[in-house]
């Protein structure tokens, strides 16, 4: 699932294991969402739109609407 | 797998149910070797070597319940799945091999060594599909 955290990490100048610290998470987790290769659980996306004061729609791009967009 | 406390937790519960299984195992290869035992101790004798490795699943899914990481916690349960299907596939090959005559009789834990070299590979697997610094 595309998402925007590696920017909103980026304008708040966090490493990976800074925000893996914030959101009590390994660092290879934060890669793996980072990176598309994990989809986090419901929970754990909300930690993470809380943490950067968003919603999970302005974090995570939704895979329907994506696919929608393509057609 | 991860510097988690879980995962720290799983790690001391398998040394030292490797420990036990050590003592057990050389206990009951002495106890045989020497005709100690007869009767249902030496059925006890026999599989107490079992049990500790029985531990080490159970330590798996303990670590599985403790581990608070849903990602790392994924990565080993994708091992496990990798495990199981290795071990399951190899034991049904040489099952019908062995009923055909094509091949020896092998005693049926080495299941269980099949089963932890799975787990390997399914680190391995996890390693090179999703790049996670798993053991392999």
């Amino acid at each position: 699932m595309e998402n925007r955290l590696r920017v909103l990490r980026a304008e708040r100048s966090w490493s990976q294991q800074d925000l893996a610290e914030r959101l009590e998470v390994s660092r290879q987790s934060v890669n793996a969402i980072e990176t598309g290769r994990y989809d986090p659980s419901l929970p754990l996306a909300f930690r993470i739109a809380e943490l950067f004061g968003l919603t999970i729609e302005d974090v995570f791009e939704s895979p329907s609407r994506r696919s929608s967009k393509a057609i | 797998m991860s510097g988690s406390m879980a995962w720290k937790r799983y790690n001391m519960r398998v040394i030292w149910l490797s420990l036990l299984y050590a003592i057990f195992l050389l206990g009951a290869i002495y106890a045989f070797k020497h005709q100690l035992l007869s009767g249902l101790v030496a059925y006890v004798a026999a599989i107490l070597p079992a049990l500790p490795i029985i531990g080490i699943f159970g330590a798996i899914g303990r670590y599985l319940v403790e581990e608070e990481d849903e990602y790392v916690r994924m990565l080993m349960v994708r091992q496990t799945l990798w495990a199981s299907a290795i071990a399951l596939s190899a034991a049904t090959i040489w099952g019908f091999l062995q009923s055909f005559n094509l091949a020896g009789h092998i005693d049926a834990y080495y299941i269980a060594v099949v089963w932890f070299f799975g787990l390997g590979v399914g680190g391995c697997i996890n390693k090179l599909t999703l790049g996670a610094p798993v053991g392999c």
